[in-house]
């Protein structure tokens, strides 16, 4: 008996490895310029903090622009900007990493096992995810971490955590939703399947790439949001991240100054690795929604169609 | 209508969660906020019985009473509008500030967020309609100026406008010294100047997801049957594209409001900040910095209390838009 009820698990299991395989992002431009540029400041975060000095030491050269010494100038009390910067990136990638892992974990429990389970379990679920959702997440940060004097890094993503999952909860939900009614579920369950099989192996694999797009969504969510609490001077106690750097920044009056080498590099780091995330996206977007993978008008000129043609196509297109 | 019930009581249901949170938030917190509130309030005056009963019921401090009678004396407090008074403007009562300052961040954020909805939906429609073409491609890189915190963008436009050309003020929300507060030309031309930069800022920061996700779906929504029939019946493009498609496809939009409106509040409180524009965000962070425990509380139930608002506003336009709403019920 169980001979029986093992086999087909495993074929269907190797074959939904392949499907797997299948379903990766294909690699467009716009994914190599994500992966690239994200790798790229995880790296810088990763080995940069070893390579720079002290980011605090106090050096007796003032504020100054970029120079051989110092490639990103130096702080009004004349730190090392470069080494600032590295050690920010560690901290800031910290956030959004724990974060992720957070709201991944938050949202897929409230989302997916709610409508799975459906009933009143999917109702109260739904319901706290919707109060959640309406309920403004950076107020309730400022206020919770004004309370707490001595706040850890952890404790920042944690708070950060719980009023940024409910977003994403409300979409796995729905995607859920229409996933537990399909046949191959019915099939399952009337097969005999335990509930969490079900859940794990027959409806999780097919969420992966909405839990990818939700995960980082949650990153940007959470380095934005640890960005603009430190900035306001809540961050937590002690950390580098982009955002202290900016505070310090804005408190040294590195604006009215003209220091612009101490405000841009770590507002336009955010910026890019956001938008490298958001690269990223798109093209875990196309997986999930087929309809906006079709050929655009310019992966259609590099077919070499002459003018008429290609207004043929497109017409074609839009019927 | 019963769609209509369900959803005012789903707002109630998280109007009372807001009051709660509000309720519970001081108590759970390490530290002891009352102490630190009544001893600042003693430093600039006398304090009142009242003013001290008012503050130990927002903030906890009388252990005396049980969880459940406090619970019901600050329901009755806060309904009555009483939120304690205010240590950082003292004596102001806290509704006072708030009643100040709220008209300013309504106004940007309001005014703010309708153009960058408006401006995002058209542009987004226009980008799916026409797949591929220049305005497609532009797509993208208004996404990336969402991943920039509004905080830098306008700390970049400051430095940009403000000090290198000096074309706009660098902080306020009116000029101070040539005109007065009041429903006159001069006094809504200063604060239209002034509030120029601020409502860039969130309308650059906010635009690209509303053009992003209009465009996905609008394409979505082209590849529909109905969009065929149409395009055979032979209507006009024009008319397919505004009311066959872009009607259908701007509803995940509307419905993905809540979401979106949250981004928007966090980042106008910081942007606040930045310009030190008078409205209720800079409130709140002269609150944190003063440790205004009763003013942070307030604003913290106004902000959400707005948002709850604007959505449920949005919800009731939703069944508007959307006949199957009503239809369903």
């Amino acid at each position: 008996m169980t001979g029986l009820t093992e086999a087909p698990a495993l074929v269907s299991g190797a074959a939904r490895l392949r499907s797997l395989g299948r379903s990766m992002p294909e690699m467009t431009p716009k994914l190599a310029a994500g992966l690239g540029i994200a790798a790229l400041i995880v790296l810088f975060g990763l080995v940069g903090p070893l390579l720079v000095g002290n980011p605090s030491t106090v050096n007796d050269v003032g504020l100054s622009a970029p120079s051989a010494e110092f490639p990103l100038g130096t702080t009004q009390t004349g730190q090392d900007v470069l080494a600032q910067l590295a050690h920010a990136t560690r901290g800031s990638l910290t956030i959004g990493l724990i974060v992720g892992v957070l709201v991944v974990a938050l949202s897929a429990f409230f989302g997916i096992v709610g409508a799975y389970a459906g009933g009143w379990i999917d109702e109260s679920f739904s319901l706290i995810s919707n109060v959640m959702l309406v309920i403004p997440g950076l107020p309730l940060v400022i206020i919770i971490s004004s309370y707490v004097p001595d706040k850890s890094l952890l404790l920042v993503a944690v708070v950060l955590a719980i009023t940024g999952w409910a977003g994403s909860a409300r979409v796995l939900r729905g995607f859920t939703l229409s996933l537990r009614n399909r046949d191959y579920v019915a099939a399952a369950r009337v097969s005999g399947e335990k509930p969490w099989r079900i859940l794990c192996v027959e409806i999780l694999p097919n969420l992966v790439p909405l839990l990818a797009s939700q995960a980082v969504f949650a990153v940007i969510f959470a380095i934005l949001g640890e960005a603009g609490l430190s900035f306001l001077g809540l961050g937590a106690s002690g950390s580098f991240t982009w955002g202290t750097m900016l505070y310090y920044a804005q408190n040294g009056l590195a604006l009215r100054l003209g220091a612009w080498w101490w405000f841009v590099p770590p507002g336009l780091l955010i910026a890019l690795f956001g938008a490298a995330l958001s690269l990223i996206n798109f093209s875990i977007d196309e997986i999930i929604n087929p309809k906006l993978r079709a050929q655009t008008r310019q992966t259609r000129k590099s077919w070499g169609l002459s003018r008429a043609e290609l207004r043929r196509v497109a017409k074609e297109d839009e019927l | 209508m019963r769609h209509l019930l369900q959803k005012l009581g789903f707002y109630l249901i998280a109007l009372w969660a807001a009051i709660s949170l509000n309720f519970f938030i001081p108590r759970w917190m390490p530290g002891n906020p009352v102490d630190i509130m009544l001893s600042k309030l003693a430093q600039r005056g006398p304090v009142t019985p009242e003013t001290r009963r008012a503050i130990e019921l927002l903030l906890g401090g009388d252990s005396s009473l049980p969880l459940l009678d406090q619970y019901w004396q600050y329901l009755g407090q806060v309904l009555g509008g009483d939120l304690g008074v205010s240590v950082a403007y003292f004596p102001t009562p806290v509704v006072q500030v708030i009643d100040q300052t709220l008209p300013w961040t309504i106004g940007l954020i309001g005014i703010s967020t309708v153009i960058s909805f408006l401006f995002g939906i058209g542009l987004g429609q226009l980008a799916g309609w026409k797949r591929g073409s220049w305005l497609d491609n532009v797509v993208p890189v208004t996404t990336m100026f969402q991943s920039v915190p509004y905080f830098w963008l306008a700390l970049i436009l400051l430095f940009a406008f403000g000090s290198i050309w000096q074309i706009f003020p660098l902080n306020g929300g009116y000029d101070v010294w040539e005109v007065s507060p009041g429903w006159s030309p001069e006094f809504i031309g200063s604060v239209m100047y002034y509030g120029t930069l601020p409502a860039l800022t969130i309308v650059i920061s906010s635009i690209g997801g509303w053009m992003l996700g209009m465009r996905n779906m609008m394409v979505s929504t082209l590849s529909e049957d109905y969009i065929v029939t149409a395009e055979a019946k032979g209507l006009k493009p024009r008319r397919i594209m505004t009311n066959y498609a872009a009607r259908n496809a701007v509803l995940p939009s509307v419905a993905g409001f809540a979401i979106s409106l949250g981004f928007v509040v966090a980042g106008s409180i910081v942007t606040e900040a930045v310009f030190s524009y008078p409205g209720i965000g800079s409130a709140l962070l002269q609150a944190v910095n003063s440790n205004d425990y009763a003013l942070m509380q307030g604003i913290f139930l106004v902000i959400t209390l707005s948002v709850l608002g604007a959505n449920l506003l949005v919800d009731l336009l939703y069944t508007v838009i959307d006949p199957r709403t009503r239809a369903r019920a």
